[in-house]
């Protein structure tokens, strides 16, 4: 037994994140980390990681007591955390062989004095003993996601890792840099490393885990070796029958919206044709860098199409700027609701009402003077309506969980009508039973047309009528209805085009 | 809207928050959100108590009229910090704008009105060429502001050759100056309303009171702080953002203009050196602002309540003798204790 955790307790204010937890892991084991958001998931890793101390319960990891303060003490025994924003892995204008040896500069392992080659011949020793390929003397922020976490991965085992735990690894890969990326966990495993695995996706699941531990209301509820039977793991968290959840088919197509003819996204990439009608959910999925993030914002007006037409409600369609836009009812939540949708904690504009109402201030407000009871219904209307998990309308956006984040994003895009809703990478970090939620939401509304961009094929193909790949800026197939259910279609081509 | 059971958010609904938090925390988040005003209180009672003469309509009047231009100026920066950026161009500004007033009137013999309104058009001249460097050519607020700084400090010797300006100056090509200054233009600095309160003052309270309007109670202010929150989301949402950042500079470089034609009405003169504080104490207002309330943040109402803080320990410390030299140390002094109690006391909280 390499960790052995029980009874851990952990409180925020009135909030019992974590009520006595239990949980074991092996060398070279593979456990995956289930659970809906506020179920105790990252509290769990925070503890592990040094980042917060338990209020009860003991750990023992390697047959000792383990009581970490910092993530530097965890490390220290032998507990890495690769968290899953990599951008605080390197730091951009120094090299990828600067980055793996970053915390070797801070601890005094590397001398004070430093020379190219010596730098490069340590860090090459680092790559070859854990067997990645990587790029030594490329400018780190030249690496795309799965080469940092490469680079994180590399960093932990060189200094002793025995238990890795990964924080949503996989959210932003492609299907083939996940399928590498699985490989590698496998040779993790083989080397006796333990892994702590957590994913929203079950995919990754599937592929990886020796054992489920599913965690509600900050407990273990169920644990599952393998074969893993996710429909009920998945249950057990949601805590409700998967069968509700699957969206209905639907025949109800209705007027066209938006039509795009002759498009092309750049001067030399194809063009292509597209139509999108009222009541229709469409998700355009691809590899990272296919397009999908490029063709939103130009229909969000940043920016414009190379060549082609765009007829909106039978009136061409050229916005200057997400204004114009909104204002011919396009709207656009954008990838990444921390940057794109959200002001600051402590900021004013934080609260959920406000949140809300950032892009209607104009018409919720026509005097100019704030009448915060406007808002403040439609954000009441919408925690009842999508049932945001919160204390109020005046509550923070950032003391909300990921999915309930991402309903107040749907919620801002609901409150006034719209003809496109286009939702960029709408459920990263969405838990499953949130996820249900917002599918549910998005299909219920016939009155406009919903565009929504994934890199996860079966993510796509649970929420759309329709399902369009995008590979190098064109899109290559609309996949007819009826071929919803088949999945291994889909991924089979994604894989191809990957 | 008002019956949830364990908010969080801390500034809308402190009744229900007073539900949630164990008395110790609650004590502690009032007097985080009330320590300036304790200490202002403090201060005002000590003194009063050492000096008889600190308590007096006058005396009051007088620390007011000294901390007017900085607060009027301080405004002004603490929306360009809530848009995201900061002027530091706003003391050479203020500066420029005096020996401006003093040359529109000594030497092109312009009066009051004609004098103000240029002076005005200067100040809005020089936020523009801010938010052209900031806006269009996107160099980054503080070396932009930076530069601008050092523009005018110089730009402003220039047209008298280093001297300052005042009646009978003579200027670099020999002749001598012929303009006055107009007695109406010094009443903008000297008189009073109602013999007790100072036109400055006056000026200062409607600036504070627009200013706190547009900034904490409309949606242009919830714009301009939406823009410097986060200003990709507020451009997703169909914000102007790039006019909202301009707004904010020609809006503080006016109101540095306002404060110079105040301290030239004041000194009745173009004393060359007249703006050397002002940049660091309007800058100084604006940070101790950020402990008024606990809010952390840019306010209009914490910037007064900065400057007026600021000028009751100076004028208590002076009638105590104490020598005019401390008076900068003082101010940094206040400065790091404010920005200590904002960020250090109960940062856990969030």
């Amino acid at each position: 037994m390499l960790l052995s955790i029980e009874g851990l307790s952990r409180a925020f204010g009135s909030t019992q994140a974590l009520d006595a937890a239990s949980l074991s892991i092996n060398r070279g084991e593979v456990v995956a980390l289930m659970g809906a958001n506020g179920a105790g998931k990252s509290t769990l890793v925070k503890i592990l990681a040094g980042l917060i101390e338990a209020d009860a319960g003991s750990i023992y990891f390697d047959g000792r007591p383990y009581h970490a303060k910092s993530p530097a003490e965890a490390a220290a025994r032998g507990i890495v955390t690769v968290h899953q924003s990599t951008d605080v892995i390197g730091i951009p204008g120094m090299t990828v062989a600067d980055a793996l040896l970053l915390d070797q500069f801070a601890d005094g392992r590397q001398p004070f004095f430093l020379s190219h080659r010596s730098l490069r011949r340590r860090a090459a020793a680092i790559l070859s003993d854990v067997g990645f390929d990587l790029p030594l003397d490329r400018d780190f922020s030249e690496l795309g996601t799965a080469d940092r976490q490469l680079v994180a991965i590399a960093r932990a085992l060189s200094n002793q890792a025995k238990l890795l735990i990964l924080d949503e690894p996989t959210a932003s890969l492609s299907a083939r840099e996940a399928e590498r990326f699985y490989q590698m966990v496998r040779g993790l495993k083989a080397r006796g490393i333990a892994v702590l695995y957590i994913s929203h996706r079950t995919a990754d699941l599937q592929a990886l885990a020796d054992r489920v531990v599913v965690l509600r209301g900050g407990r273990v509820v169920a644990q599952q070796a393998r074969p893993i039977d996710l429909v009920k793991a998945i249950e057990t968290m949601i805590g409700r029958p998967l069968s509700l959840v699957h969206p209905q088919r639907r025949t109800v197509p209705g007027r066209p919206v938006l039509h795009l003819s002759g498009v092309r996204i750049f001067n030399d990439t194809p063009a292509f044709d597209l139509t999108l009608r009222e009541g229709e959910v469409v998700a355009l999925t691809g590899v990272l860098g296919a397009g999908k993030s490029r063709l939103l914002s130009l229909l969000f007006g940043l920016g414009r199409f190379a060549s082609g037409r765009a007829v909106l409600d039978g009136a061409a369609y050229a916005p200057s700027g997400p204004a114009e836009a909104i204002a011919r009812g396009v709207v656009l939540a954008g990838e990444d609701r921390h940057r794109a949708s959200f002001i600051p904690a402590g900021w004013p504009g934080e609260s959920i009402a406000s949140t809300i109402s950032l892009p209607y201030l104009r018409r919720w407000h026509p005097h100019g003077i704030l009448r915060e009871r406007r808002e403040q219904a439609a954000a009441t209307d919408a925690i009842a309506r999508l049932g945001i998990k919160a204390t109020g309308p005046a509550a923070s956006v950032w003391s909300l969980s990921g999915g309930n984040q991402q309903k107040v994003v749907l919620a801002r895009w609901d409150a006034e009508p719209s003809r496109l809703l286009m939702l960029d990478e709408p459920f990263q970090g969405v838990d499953v039973g949130a996820r249900q939620d917002i599918i549910a939401a998005l299909r219920s509304r016939t009155d406009r047309a919903t565009l929504l961009a994934t890199s996860d094929p079966e993510e796509a193909l649970e929420v759309a009528d329709r399902v369009i790949v995008i590979d190098r800026h064109r899109l290559l197939e609309q996949t007819p209805p009826d071929r919803r259910t088949n999945s291994t279609l889909i991924g089979a081509r994604h894989e191809e085009l990957a | 809207m008002t019956d949830s059971t364990a908010p969080i958010n801390t500034r809308r609904d402190p009744h229900a928050l007073a539900d949630a938090l164990p008395l110790a925390a609650q004590l502690r988040d009032g007097l985080r959100r009330g320590v300036v005003f304790l200490l202002l209180a403090a201060l005002v009672l000590i003194f009063s108590v050492l000096q008889p003469a600190f308590l007096t309509l006058a005396n009051a009047m007088s620390i007011l009229q000294a901390v007017a231009v900085v607060a009027i100026i301080g405004t002004g920066v603490t929306v360009t910090l809530a848009v995201g950026g900061f002027d530091l161009s706003v003391g050479a500004v203020a500066a420029s704008s005096v020996m401006a007033a003093s040359y529109a009137m000594i030497v092109l013999d312009l009066g009051a009105f004609a004098t103000v309104a240029l002076v005005l058009a200067f100040g809005i001249v020089v936020g523009l060429f801010n938010a052209l460097l900031i806006v269009r050519l996107k160099v980054p607020d503080l070396l932009a502001t930076l530069s601008t700084m050092f523009l005018l400090t110089g730009l402003q010797l220039i047209p008298t050759a280093g001297r300052s300006i005042s009646a009978g100056l003579i200027l670099p090509d020999g002749s001598k100056a012929t303009g006055k200054v107009d007695p109406l233009f010094l009443a903008i600095g000297r008189s009073s309303l109602f013999e007790t309160l100072p036109l400055p003052v006056l000026l200062m309270i409607l600036v504070a009171i627009v200013l706190f309007v547009l900034t904490e109670r409309t949606r242009f202010g919830r714009l301009l702080f939406a823009t410097g929150g986060n200003e990709t989301a507020t451009r997703l949402a169909g914000a102007p953002v790039e006019r909202l950042r301009g707004f904010a500079y020609v809006l503080s470089a006016s109101l540095a203009a306002l404060g110079g034609i105040i301290v030239a009405a004041r000194i009745g003169r173009g004393d060359v050196s007249s703006g050397a504080s002002l940049l660091m104490d309007s800058v100084a207002a604006s940070l101790i602002g950020f402990a008024v309330r606990g809010l952390r943040r840019p306010n209009v109402g914490g910037t007064i309540v900065g400057a007026v803080f600021v000028g009751v320990l100076l004028n208590g410390l002076t009638m105590l003798n104490a020598p005019y030299y401390t008076q900068d140390f003082i101010k940094g002094a206040v400065l790091v204790s404010a920005l200590a109690l904002t960020y250090g006391i109960n940062r856990k909280m969030r």
